[in-house]
């Protein structure tokens, strides 16, 4: 895709981010999550990865975020009064983030200019038939083990949430 | 002040023997057995082995003392090498020589005595074992002191008697004044103790700078005459220093009087006979030393001179019957300090054993008094005890005519030899002085002897109802020493009385003999004169007390100020806490305030303090803050990243 | 051309955003939704690069990244739900019970 574009699409997404780092109102952080996530959805699609996309739109901000909404609005959560991280600590978070992208970025670049030219996509590549073909031949244990751990979650997730009196 | 007769002219006969070293390590060994199972053993086993001990250590002497005729010039016993440290060679080595020997033998002798006294004394007493256990680690001292042929050694038993005697006069050590009395004996003598080192080491410098360094006596007074002038002056000054503080001469004599709180026997062995001694032993060890430099000599003189006569005036007003006996011991110090300044070493060392007879006597009579009057110290309460003590009365009668020189005694012919010398040496000033002090002493001492013995008692008659006469573990001890006083001065009768004076020709191998003579006739005028004193002295105490024993009250009303001057001792002590002991209190105060607390104190409370608030820092990054720990984790790892880069990129 | 290095970028970006966020936030939940930025940050390096090498196990593994987050996501909300109702708040300094 052409720069611009990617411009269009990742501006937003880092703004998106950081209504979420920023807004008091945990409604409003979660709703901007959501907005990110539908934006980094959109960055799969540019990256060929159109299963992938699908997904995160049904199970990350379709299921996880409503979740994630629904414990908000049901714990009547109001907004933090004083968002009050030490001073100090905001700084170094500040500062350890933008170091943490710079370096990143900097050794990412150094990794690409030395790096082989993009690869010749197969023809399914990113599409359901693909990423199934990978996932079911060379990862199926993971992806029963994955099941197992689903099933997991919902018994604790359920044991946790009860209220005491059986 | 002329020569002496040279000790180099006799030719040196030594015998070497291995059995010296048990007349010290008996009375230590004693000493060791008191310490650890004496209180358990009871009090007949700690009698048994305190005297035992010094009885052994007296067949010793004795024997030594044997082995020394026969022409031997010294026994030697050389027990092991102490330091060998570059320059300085010390070997632990005890010699008998003539001096050596009859200091020994006094020292053994008169311990001995006040031993056995002291089972009597201190029978009733529940830390027995501890007195005698510090008792016999005196007489170790002691007897290392007396015996050793070089200052270091001599220093060991010099400091070890000072500790004893510390130990022993703050021995009921609950009473604080007590204590506290000790705590100036030991302080005083330190003041003399560094002096002492400094001279010491002063020595060993300038002997090394001519050649061999040695702290020998033998080798020192070989040397002295060789080494230069300043510096022998300076080492015998500053040795005659530590000998003021341990024999307690101006200006370090304070802690003599004071030292009366320990027990009385206590006083007589140490403050009488034996310790305060040691400064006079020491100087006439080193006669060599101060021959060449007799500027010294005439300031051991002086002060000799002006502390006998000082202390005799404090001793006409004093009404504690140790006191009386403690300011005579001073002032006769220092009769024994001015035979030495004018070379008289062998005259002094006569006054060492005579005084070492009576004045022992005289202090074990006091105790006897005081034990059978149940501790009354005070002759103002006393009088009239001839008759309910009949064997210390006469005991003390002899004690009391033996110091003030009535003819025949011993103390006689040793201070009528002093003042004939002083006489003779041509410081007339300070055989006025001397005269003037011999003439004080009896006085002060009849004083004593009428107001506590005779006459009418003037104190509660309780007390008077239960005196009684004292056991024979005490009269026995009286009664030798009183046969002593008597005899003991015929070792010395001068050639003018027909005498052949034995003791100072034993001893004139080791200090040499004066030079100074006198004719005949002046000698037996000097006699006159000194008996005449005597017979003043006495006579007019007997006159005034024997009439009104309240005399004193007369007196104190008449001249109040010269009665408080000789009383508080010239204030010396006064004077000496102004200068001296408020200002380190003061010192002491400021230190601990401002440097103890204030810096010290402070600095490890500043460390806590910094400790805590770097602990208060860090709770906050390590507390349970787990969005401090991630934050720390994220920095981390973007340090890690920028190490990762950094090492790739180079 | 926008190239999946610009992608990386941008994940690396979202990334910092969302360990800020985890740092800096007081409340719990909101805490947990960086977190959840964090794992999309990296599930979209994975895609970048799957896509860059040619190589779709990249996005196999954002497949079980996503699904184990759904399983977290709902345990972790479950625990906050506990949370709240024990200690009647979300604020993190106020629910640490180890005092520091």
């Amino acid at each position: 895709m052409s720069e611009t574009a990617f411009y269009l699409l990742a501006i937003p997404t880092v703004l998106a981010a950081s209504g979420v780092l920023l807004l008091r109102n945990p409604v409003h952080c979660a709703l901007s999550l959501v907005v990110a996530l539908f934006l980094i959805a959109g960055s799969y699609v540019a990256l060929d990865a159109h299963l992938i996309a699908a997904l995160q739109i049904i199970v990350y901000t379709g299921a996880v975020m409503v979740l994630f909404l629904f414990v908000i609005m049901l714990l009547n959560l109001q907004p933090d009064p004083d968002e009050g991280a030490h001073v100090l600590a905001k700084l170094g978070a500040g500062a350890a983030a933008l170091g943490f992208a710079v370096i990143v970025g900097a050794i990412v670049g150094e990794w690409f200019e030395t790096a082989p030219p993009p690869a010749v996509l197969a023809a399914d590549f990113g599409t359901t038939r693909g990423v199934a073909r990978t996932l079911f031949r060379d990862h199926l244990t993971a992806f029963e083990l994955t099941s197992v751990l689903l099933l997991v979650a919902v018994v604790g997730a359920v044991v946790l949430a009860k209220r005491d009196r059986v | 002040m002329e020569a002496h007769g040279s000790q180099l002219a006799v030719e040196q006969v030594v015998t070497t023997v291995a059995y010296l070293r048990w007349i010290p390590l008996l009375p230590f060994l004693g000493m060791l057995f008191h310490a650890s199972v004496g209180a358990r053993a009871g009090r007949k086993a700690v009698n048994a082995v305190a005297c035992g001990v010094l009885f052994g250590a007296f067949a010793l002497a004795l024997r030594a003392f044997a082995d020394l005729g026969a022409g031997v010039t010294s026994v030697v016993d050389p027990v092991y090498r102490w330091i060998d440290a570059g320059g300085l060679t010390v070997d632990a080595t005890l010699v008998v020589d003539p001096l050596s020997a009859l200091m020994c033998l006094v020292v053994t002798a008169v311990g001995f005595l006040i031993h056995v006294y002291s089972t009597g004394y201190m029978a009733d007493e529940p830390d027995h074992a501890r007195y005698f256990a510090y008792l016999n680690l005196f007489t170790a001292s002691m007897l290392v002191l007396v015996l050793a042929d070089s200052l270091p050694l001599m220093f060991v038993g010099w400091e070890g008697v000072g500790l004893c005697s510390y130990l022993l006069i703050g021995f009921w050590y609950k009473d604080s004044a007590k204590a506290d009395a000790g705590k100036k004996a030991f302080v005083a003598n330190r003041v003399g103790d560094a002096a002492f080192i400094v001279g010491m080491a002063a020595l060993f410098w300038a002997t090394a700078a001519a050649g061999d360094g040695t702290l020998r006596f033998e080798d020192l007074n070989h040397a002295a005459a060789s080494l230069p002038a300043g510096v022998a002056l300076a080492a015998a000054l500053l040795l005659f220093v530590g000998a003021t503080g341990k024999s307690a001469q101006i200006p370090l004599f304070v802690w003599l009087p004071d030292a009366m709180a320990g027990p009385t026997p206590v006083s007589a062995l140490i403050h009488a006979a034996t310790m305060v001694t040691a400064g006079i032993y020491m100087v006439a060890r080193l006669n060599g030393l101060y021959v060449a430099a007799p500027q010294a000599l005439q300031v051991v003189a002086t002060i000799g001179a002006l502390t006998a006569f000082g202390a005799a005036s404090v001793g006409l007003v004093q009404n504690d019957i140790k006191k009386v006996l403690a300011y005579s011991t001073v002032s006769q110090l220092g009769y024994m300090f001015l035979a030495l300044g004018v070379g008289a070493f062998g005259s002094a060392v006569f006054h060492v054993m005579t005084h070492a007879f009576f004045k022992a006597l005289l202090f074990l009579g006091a105790g006897s008094v005081i034990h059978g009057l149940h501790d009354e110290q005070d002759i103002r309460k006393m009088g009239g005890l001839r008759t309910k003590m009949p064997i210390t009365w006469a005991t003390f009668l002899a004690g009391t005519l033996a110091i003030a020189g009535v003819p025949g005694l011993a103390g006689f012919f040793s201070k009528d030899e002093i003042l004939a010398l002083t006489f003779a040496s041509g410081s007339y000033v300070l055989w006025a002085f001397a005269v003037a002090t011999a003439a004080m002493t009896a006085f002060y001492m009849t004083r004593l002897l009428v107001l506590t013995f005779l006459g009418e008692f003037r104190g509660d008659h309780h007390k008077l109802d239960h005196a009684h006469e004292s056991p024979v573990s005490m009269t026995g001890p009286l009664v030798v020493l009183a046969v002593l006083s008597v005899v003991g001065g015929y070792l010395g009768v001068p050639a003018v009385l027909g005498g052949s004076n034995v003791l100072g020709h034993f001893l004139e191998p080791v200090v040499g003999h004066p030079a100074a003579h006198l004719a005949h006739s002046t000698e037996l005028v000097l006699m006159g004169v000194s008996i005449g004193a005597a017979f003043a002295g006495i006579g007019v105490a007997w006159l005034i007390y024997g009439r009104s024993p309240r005399a004193d009250e007369g007196f104190s009303a008449k001249a109040r100020g010269l009665y408080d001057l000789l009383t508080n001792a010239y204030y010396v002590d006064r004077a000496y806490d102004r200068a001296f002991v408020d200002g380190s209190v003061r010192a002491g105060d400021l230190l601990w305030k401002r440097v103890d607390v204030g810096v010290i104190d402070a600095l490890a409370n500043a460390t806590a303090a910094s400790f805590r608030a770097l602990g208060g820092a860090w709770r906050g990054w390590a507390g349970g803050n787990v969005q401090g720990y991630a934050l720390s984790l994220f920095v981390g790892v973007v340090l890690v990243l920028i190490a990762v880069w950094a090492g790739a990129a180079s | 051309m926008a190239t999946a290095e610009h992608f990386v970028f941008l994940s690396a970006l979202l990334f910092a955003i969302g360990a800020a966020g985890v740092v800096i936030r007081r409340s719990v939940i909101v805490m947990f939704m960086s977190i959840e930025l964090m794992l999309n940050a990296a599930n979209l390096t994975f895609v970048a690069f799957a896509q860059r090498l040619g190589n779709v196990d990249g996005q196999a593994v954002v497949f079980f990244v996503m699904t184990v987050a759904a399983a977290e996501a709902a345990v972790g909300l479950a625990i906050f739900l506990a949370l709240f109702r024990n200690r009647q708040t979300l604020n993190a300094d106020e629910i640490g019970l180890l005092e520091g």
